[in-house]
């Protein structure tokens, strides 16, 4: 609407998910050699479903990867979710609520993806609460501002879409369909963040202020979704091999710099970055890194909003210990009635 | 109570349902419930929106679904004390939506063919969704009830807690009854008998008792509770420091 649109991306997740059908047809023979298998059927990209043998390194990186990004949904769902009680007005209330709805249902196909490699949800949520997994850290950053809404919606959904459409094409088939169903959502939440934005930069002095705070404070975060410099990531390289990652960090994180400055520029508000420009040679832009070490600090839990994020977690699966307790016993006299 | 007024009614039980619902969003129990009651929520808000825009075009005042939500102060507010109340734990969540749910599905159901076409209209798409909240909230009931003893306790002590704010759903009004008699909107009153035996059924398979009825005389739309202020408080905060905004 606004030429905004993550359109060229997305077309991304049509032909991952055409590709995926096809590949179901598989072509490759199984044999007595369980490793050479796997090893041909990622080299032909076709899908590693959850009654083929895979190495155990390959599934324990994708229990982690995927449970990380499913708690990343879920604790995703208290910044936004702050702000539904306070919206300005109806109708961005109601889409508000919407958007954050559809978190939770992202971190429910996320856990069911999970669940088919012998683990189950219950046990993931255990360490998410226990702190044994993460969740990405971009969440421990507080929504001060409605604008934040904005800005989550822009930034970190627009971050989300950049790192998520090349797993459209992960060789594992149930993560390649959640995310397919993922990524067609999304384009959905980057496009409310803009619209905020839009009309916040093109409202009051006081709104437009109010924006431009909020691009400042989450521009920096969102570049650093894309997680540690390419030099410095540490499981990275197997992952390219495995085909559970198809681009770099640098490479995620360059693409995503070059698609805000244009919308920027639509919105009429200023990344804060002084030395961000447009190298001709490149054909990118030049941009600065954002802090690492700062990074490093909000994963190992000294962010701004790392411990109410988890209390606020945990609190509330405490709370409702005694319903789903309730639910569970109900269930069984039911079953034992019906024998 | 006027015909604006008794739209402002619904309206306003749909809003500040929405609103409390809301709240729960990340603290559910579960989370599929919490996509239900964002759901739940997400169905209260879009009633309260179509029937505030029609409550302006009949005031006639010029006033929008945002003016009426943002810029009315407690006292202006039509909707019943039940809705307002605090969410408590999940067992009075469920016993207010229950009680509201039910009221609700028996209005809409009667309002399709009212003569106020506008609120036919509301009412046609309202019903479906409101026939799962009732069954949303019924079979939580049940569960709670029937489920621990710690849940049972619960569910009993919710239901003694909001039972006593359920009579004002039924307000008997001159003004809306003769607008009733007249074949333009649904007299609420008249849902009693249907929304007691639709109650009682869900209480007795949860094995809940269903509490006595007080012989308190019945508080009218536009009393409430300390709740409310609050609850606007907050609501109304970002919209009132910005005026004339867009959003
Ligand atoms: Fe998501
Ligand atoms: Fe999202």
């Amino acid at each position: 609407m606004y030429g905004n649109d993550f359109a060229p991306l997305l077309e991304q997740v049509d032909s991952a998910e055409r590709d995926l059908q096809q590949a179901a047809g598989r072509d490759v023979a199984a044999g007595a050699d369980l490793q050479g298998y796997f090893d041909t059927i990622v080299a032909a990209d076709q899908k590693i479903e959850p009654r083929d043998w895979m190495p155990e390194a390959y599934r324990k990186t994708l229990i982690r990867q995927i449970a990380q990004h499913a708690h990343s949904e879920i604790i995703g769902m208290q910044p936004e979710g702050n702000w539904i009680s306070r919206a300005p007005s109806l109708k961005r209330k109601a889409i508000l609520l919407a958007k954050v709805q559809d978190e939770a249902g992202h971190g429910l196909y996320l856990y069911a993806a999970a669940e088919t490699l012998g683990i189950s949800r219950d046990e993931l949520v255990e360490m998410l609460i226990d702190g044994r997994q993460k969740y990405s850290s971009i969440f421990n950053y507080p929504t001060l501002t409605w604008a934040d809404v904005g800005a989550i919606g822009w930034l970190v959904d627009g971050a989300a879409i950049v790192n998520q459409v090349p797993l459209c094409r992960c060789s594992y088939g149930p993560y390649a369909r959640a995310m397919i169903r993922v990524c067609k959502e999304e384009s959905f939440h980057q496009r409310q963040g803009f619209e905020i934005l839009h009309t916040l930069s093109h409202g009051t002095p006081e709104q437009k202020a109010m924006a431009q705070d909020a691009v400042d404070r989450w521009w920096y975060p969102s570049l650093a979704m894309f997680g540690p410099p390419d030099g410095d990531s540490t499981h990275s390289e197997r992952s390219m091999a495995w085909k559970i990652k198809r681009f770099t960090n640098d490479e995620l994180r360059q693409r995503f710099v070059d698609m805000c400055v244009q919308q920027a520029g639509i919105l009429d508000l200023r990344i804060p970055d002084p030395d961000l420009r447009w190298d001709e040679a490149r054909g990118q832009h030049d941009y600065t890194q954002p802090d690492y070490d700062e990074l490093m600090r909000v994963i190992k839990g000294d962010g701004p909003c790392n411990q109410e994020r988890m209390e606020h977690r945990r609190r509330a699966h405490s709370d409702g210990a005694w319903v789903r307790a309730a639910a569970r016993t109900y269930a069984e006299k039911r079953a034992k009635n019906a024998v | 109570m006027s015909h604006v007024g008794y739209v402002l009614g619904l309206a306003d039980d749909a809003l500040v349902a929405a609103q409390r619902l809301g709240e729960w969003c990340s603290r559910a129990p579960e989370m599929e419930e919490d996509i239900a009651l964002a759901n739940i929520a997400l169905d209260q808000l879009g009633v309260a929106r179509m029937l505030l825009t029609y409550a302006g075009e009949l005031e006639g005042a010029g006033r929008t679904e945002d003016d009426l939500a943002y810029l009315r102060s407690a006292h202006e507010f039509r909707n019943v004390r039940l809705v307002e109340l605090d969410n408590g734990d999940f067992a009075v969540t469920m016993a207010k939506l229950l009680f509201l749910s039910v009221y609700q599905r028996l209005l809409y159901d009667r309002s399709i063919g009212v003569g106020d076409e506008r609120v036919a209209a509301v009412a046609a798409k309202a019903r479906k969704e409101s026939a799962y909240h009732v069954d949303h909230s019924s079979r939580w009931v049940v569960r709670l009830g029937d489920g621990t003893e710690e849940s049972n306790e619960r569910m009993q002590a919710a239901v003694d807690l909001v039972w006593p704010y359920t009579d004002q759903l039924f307000e008997v009004d001159p003004d809306v009854h003769a607008l009733s008699v007249a074949g333009v909107i649904v007299d609420p009153s008249t849902l009693r008998p249907a929304w007691l035996a639709a109650v009682d059924a869900v209480l007795a398979e949860a094995t809940l008792t269903r509490p006595l009825d007080s012989d308190s005389s019945v508080v009218r739309r536009g009393e409430h509770t300390e709740a409310l202020a609050k609850l606007l408080a907050e609501m109304q905060v970002l919209h009132r420091a910005h005026p004339g905004a867009r959003w």
